[in-house]
């Protein structure tokens, strides 16, 4: 398959707006301002786009529930807050094929009707904060944004917001909350954003790669982008792959490539030689899988039947000599870090989860430390206000399933097991 | 207080947006710019020119990990040690820095060359370990190759 949206970033100019443009960019701004927006939902809808940011979320049905109401103005809002740790797979857009994702806010924004965009970008990307600003500009001054775009009356403004180091602004309505200047904690829903987003405007939140897609949909057209990868959820997929594997990086398969396929023959299998040991293979708040697990199609629908998440599409790779207590316990420090402090089971439950690990990581693991950490995570699971809880329990209850010998040991021995 | 090319910067930016307030993540951004961190003055100039009450300045400001509430120096270290920069060896860094220049979390040298600050991941897992130095990724550390770095920043 030929890459789609990771075409030309070897090219070193590749985010200047001549060079996308000499390689077609922004041409499908004009084929799809043929059509009527509500055509546009309807081939975002036959391609069965699913929302990349995590919850494969159906693309065209969250538009068409924003295009339905009569508030006026709507937001379209880009998540690339990319802070699920292990993920990666957006900055190559965000630094080297910004024109791409440009292209691709203007027919959505278009197909929606939202003529104001923001793409929400975390603070830890400053160089892709400026590659942004200078292909906006570019953008503004070849008439792709604008209020005039192509000559055509349709209107479309795009500016960057730039976050500032939490994880919990990624959740799509401490996204908003943070766009408004405020502290970045979840909304109650409903209302949904469709219908009560940003200033309490109907707003679409996608994310980065989701957006990419759009101008796919409409060069190759529904038909032909249906075909490519799974079939309840096709298109191409960014799956970006950490740890211990020989070449780590992001790599635009079809939907549904397994996991194996991923790390042994695109990332080059494990570093050095060694031996396989567990996978965490959606981001660090999906479930770890063991090394006798991963022959399992890497898509929104496979993936919960094999125990875990597509999440991110982020593949941690973690070989023999890595101990999951130490990784369990790095990921629940990272969950206390980040708990936006709004709900009890969320907030108190990640802090005492990251004692218990610290507790037998340090050696000083107690009789009943198992059973404590199973049932603060089932008293976390299903119990929170946003999924950052589920993610944290998910964790746990995933490395207790598949590994709980490790942690039994290092209970037993007192000490590392390095 | 700020000066008025300053406020005329948070001027433009709150045109971006259709109210003020959503100028507040950037304005804290040019405070610190400004001050170097978020000292009471900082946000109270914030505050000022947003026309927003003091405690809803704070509040924000606290609860973003990037805003700073104590001065920091000349150049910021942020180096990830979430799970994918663990595993291939972030915590010898983290050693490193501590042993050779006395850095620690949320500590400056002496001599205000550095400040440490640890991170949650940075999105720099194809090369991990990684860190951002400024605003300027590094890749691949050792710490050999740390110390080569750093030694670039006076
Ligand atoms: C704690 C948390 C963090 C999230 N972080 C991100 C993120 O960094 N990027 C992203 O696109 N979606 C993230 N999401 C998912 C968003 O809430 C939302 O579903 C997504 O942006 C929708 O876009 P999509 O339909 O295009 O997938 C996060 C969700 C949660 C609960």
């Amino acid at each position: 398959m030929e890459n789609f949206l990771l075409k030309n970033i070897e090219n070193p100019d590749s985010a200047d707006i001549e060079e996308y443009l000499k390689i077609g960019g922004y041409k499908n701004i004009a084929k799809a301002f043929e059509l009527e927006p509500k055509a546009i939902i309807e081939e975002v809808k036959k391609a069965g786009l699913r929302g990349r940011g995590g919850a494969g979320f159906p693309t065209a049905m969250k538009w068409s529930f924003a295009a339905a109401d009569p508030k006026f103005p709507k937001y379209l809002l880009c998540n690339a807050d990319e802070g699920e740790p292990g993920t990666f797979k957006d900055r190559p857009i965000l630094e080297k094929n910004p024109h791409l994702l440009i292209e691709g806010m203007v027919i959505s924004g278009y197909a929606l009707g939202a003529e104001y965009g923001y793409i929400y970008l975390r603070g830890e990307y400053p160089h892709a904060k400026d590659v942004l600003n200078k292909a906006i500009s570019q953008a503004y001054e070849k008439n792709y944004l604008g209020d005039n775009i192509l000559g055509k009356s349709i209107k479309f403004h795009l500016a960057v917001h730039q976050g500032a180091g939490a994880y919990i602004c990624g959740e799509e309505t401490a996204l908003i909350e943070s766009l408004e200047g405020k502290r970045g904690q979840p909304r109650t829903r409903p209302p949904f954003p469709v219908n009560v987003g940003a200033w309490a405007m109907p707003t679409v939140v996608n994310n980065v790669e989701t957006l990419c897609n759009i101008p796919y949909i409409i060069s190759i057209g529904s038909e032909a982008y249906s075909q490519i990868g799974s079939k309840d959820c096709p298109g191409p997929k960014l799956y970006c792959v950490s740890g211990c594997v020989e070449k780590p990086g992001v790599y635009e398969l079809p939907m549904g490539t397994s996991l194996k396929d991923i790390i042994f023959n695109h990332a080059g299998g494990i570093k050095g030689g060694k031996k396989l040991k567990a996978v965490i293979p959606g981001g660090i708040s999906t479930p770890v899988l063991p090394e006798s697990m991963i022959d399992c199609p890497m898509d929104f629908s496979s993936m919960p039947k094999h125990g875990s998440m597509l999440g991110s599409g982020a593949v941690i790779v973690m070989d023999e000599s890595v101990c999951m207590v130490k990784v369990t316990y790095r990921a629940l420090k990272f969950f206390e870090h980040e708990s936006c402090g709004k709900c009890t089971p969320c907030r108190e439950g990640t802090e005492w989860l990251r004692k218990s690990l610290g507790r037998i990581e340090r050696g000083e693991g107690r009789e009943g430390d198992i059973e404590l950490l199973q049932e603060i995570s089932e008293n976390i699971m299903g119990k929170t206000f946003c999924p950052l809880g589920d993610g944290a329990a998910g964790v746990v209850l995933g490395m207790l399933k598949h590994f709980k010998g490790e942690f039994e040991e290092k209970i037993k021995a007192k000490g590392s097991r390095v | 207080m700020l000066s008025e090319t300053v406020l005329k910067e948070i001027e433009e930016i709150k045109a971006k947006y259709p109210s003020a307030r959503s100028a507040l993540l950037p304005a804290l951004y040019v405070a610190q710019r400004e001050f170097g961190w978020q000292s009471e003055k900082a946000m109270q100039a914030v505050a000022q020119a947003l026309n927003l009450p003091e405690a809803e300045v704070r509040g924000t400001a606290t609860f973003y990990s990037m805003y700073k509430h104590k001065p920091m120096g000349r150049h910021l270290i942020q180096l990830c040690t979430n799970v994918s920069c663990m595993i291939l060896g972030a915590e010898r860094l983290v050693d490193f820095l501590k042993n050779r220049y006395g850095l620690t979390q949320n500590g400056t040298t002496a001599d205000g060359r550095f400040s440490l600050v640890i991170m949650e991941c940075i999105g720099g897992c194809d090369m991990a370990p990684a860190m951002l130095l400024n605003t300027d990724f590094y890749g691949d550390l050792t710490e050999e190759k740390i110390g080569e770095i750093l030694g670039g920043y006076k």
